[in-house]
């Protein structure tokens, strides 16, 4: 199997050496070799499970409560401006 | 004995019959960590100021005759639970210097009854491991032998408990690291039902399997703790609303009667001397009246553990590249070139196996797989009360094993992988010594919300075996 690693990189938003390239593509390729044994499990006809708890749409009622100030939700960001996160730019004039 | 010896029932009896205050217990943790922690590492941060102002307003609260579940008692919390005011880095530079605005729940629940929090254990960086050798901040080294690994990712936690810096400690589990590093250094590990402890505020890694736990000396420590922990939070949608129970109940009932499953496919590739200790267990419950069955003799066959190795890599590192998408370096923390390896090789996976194409073939085929664990425990426990094993299948590691190895903790964790990802409590009791002497580790599984059965196994063993007595020297 060969994984197009610069691909996968640039979905998960990972910048990656030359070097961490190489080495992640080796070092993937054998996992995915280790979990190809689950294909000797026969699941023809066996639903998913993507939890295990039971419960599906948890609501709350809709009751406003005190929540972060502005200030606290903004001390741990780097760059700040007029109380907001300064993002880069995502579209041009 | 020091004061920092103590456990934690022993430590609330003393300060309720005033033979000792707060203050002194905490300075006595705050003494051992000192002369302790260079050797073993088992912080990442200590709040000693804090810890001294808590125990002192403890001692005031105690004077006055209140009485909270935890009140004056010394913790070590897992640096990926949230604490306010207080640096959370999850042992990952990407969080170096972040303080949240917020407390866990896990804390919150732990500050209200009254607990004293010396600091924030080392760990596997964002939990990506088991032998906290991937924390960026260097790793913790096993009180019994400080040339091996504490087991992770809640090694720090495990270490300092088992070490007398602490009365009792905080961990999480996602697969295992509650469990193994409780087995690893000789303390007991109680990994509560998926959805019984609240994951608000925890560093998420495996959101469907993740589950904070006590790690402490002895096992009622442990279901004391549990009873302030557990229960329904607003804040978690996945907590479930299940009545809790008084874990600490039911710790001294007979278990006369009982029927206990065990399975050869949990003891093959285990090293000779688990097996023996575990062989030694089976004989103690015996003892005590329970019935030791193999479970294929009643007609259950089980998956060998080595396939959830397959499934919870696939299912873990997709999670884990979805949950660490949330760390963009604008709102908190650091630029995502801060990842260390083992995360950025998690992130990659798990990127794969959810990218176009590939979904089917990994992600869908994994919870397929899950399907099939979840349903065979259903049915092994129509037929046992619960289901032991060895926690892992070795004791301690040298130092350095992890490196090199990507799957080292999946491999390290083969045999509480199944029972983590079909949500299942367990807990780790120390059950022997290695010919190394290093601890060994037994784990007692039971079905969804059965913490109060697996813990009144797990008392009983305890209490008919001395293992749990030795300390390491340092």
């Amino acid at each position: 199997m060969k994984i197009d690693i610069t691909h996968i990189a640039k979905l998960a938003n990972l910048t990656l050496s030359k070097e961490e390239k190489e080495r992640f593509s080796k070092q993937l390729d054998d996992t995915l070799t280790t979990i190809q044994q689950l294909n000797e499990v026969n699941t023809d006809n066996i639903e998913i499970t993507s939890q295990v708890t039971g419960l599906e749409n948890v609501l709350d009622d809709d009751i406003p409560q005190p929540s972060l100030q502005q200030k606290d939700a903004l001390a741990n960001a780097k760059s700040t401006k007029n109380g907001l996160f300064v993002v880069k730019a995502i579209l041009e004039e | 004995m020091d004061l920092n010896g103590l456990t934690l029932t022993e430590a609330k009896e003393g300060l309720l019959s005033k033979q000792f205050s707060s203050s002194e217990l905490t300075k006595a943790c705050l003494k051992r960590i000192k002369a302790t922690d260079e050797k073993l590492h088992a912080f990442v941060t200590l709040t000693e100021a804090h810890a001294l102002e808590d125990a002192r307003h403890a001692d005031e609260l105690l004077s006055e005759g209140q009485d909270l579940p935890l009140l004056g008692i010394p913790f070590v919390i897992k640096d990926n639970f949230s604490t306010k005011g207080i640096q959370t880095t999850a042992s990952s530079n990407v969080l170096r210097g972040y303080i949240p605005p917020f407390d866990a729940t896990v804390v919150a629940k732990l500050k209200a009854a009254g607990m004293v929090m010396l600091g924030k254990t080392n760990m596997d960086a964002f939990a990506h491991g088991s032998s906290t050798e991937t924390s960026d901040f260097g790793t913790t080294k096993n009180p019994w032998n400080t040339e091996f690994l504490p087991g992770g990712s809640s090694g720090g936690t495990a270490a300092s408990v088992a070490a007398d810096q602490t009365i009792a400690g905080i961990g999480s589990e996602t697969a295992g690291s509650i469990r193994q590093p409780a087995g690893w250094c000789g303390i007991v590990g109680l990994k509560p039902t998926y959805g019984r402890v609240s994951r608000y505020g925890v560093v998420t890694m495996a959101s469907s399997t993740d589950s904070p736990g006590p790690m402490t000396k002895r096992v009622e420590d442990s279901a004391l703790v549990l009873n302030v922990l557990a229960g329904k939070d607003p804040h978690d949608g996945t907590s479930s609303p299940k009545p809790t129970k008084d874990y600490a109940a039911n710790l001294k009932k007979s278990i006369k009667g009982k029927k206990i499953g065990i399975s050869s496919k949990y003891l093959e590739g285990v090293e000779g001397d688990v097996v023996k200790a575990f062989n030694e267990a089976k004989k103690t419950f015996e003892k005590l009246g329970a019935t030791v069955v193999d479970i294929a003799s009643l007609g259950v066959d089980i998956l060998d553990p080595k396939y959830s190795i397959g499934v919870y890599t696939i299912l873990q590192r997709a999670e884990v590249s979805s949950n660490l998408a949330r760390f963009d370096g604008i709102r908190f923390g650091q630029t995502r070139d801060a990842f260390g390896e083992e995360a950025k090789r998690r992130i990659m996976l798990g990127t794969y196996t959810l990218s176009a194409g590939y979904y089917d073939a990994y992600y869908k085929k994994a919870l397929k797989v899950r399907t099939i664990i979840v349903s065979e425990f259903h049915k092994m426990f129509e037929k046992v009360d619960a289901f032991i094993a060895p926690t892992s299948p070795s004791t301690a590691l040298p130092l350095g094993s992890s490196k090199n190895h990507p799957m080292f903790g999946e491999m390290a964790d083969v045999l509480v992988e199944p029972s983590s990802i079909a949500g299942l409590p367990g807990i780790n009791v120390p059950a022997g010594f290695s010919s190394k002497n290093l601890p060994i580790g037994l784990q007692i599984m039971g079905p969804q919300f059965a913490e109060d059965i697996i813990l009144n196994l797990a008392h009983e063993f305890e209490t008919n075996t001395e293992w749990h007595l030795q300390k390491p020297q340092l």
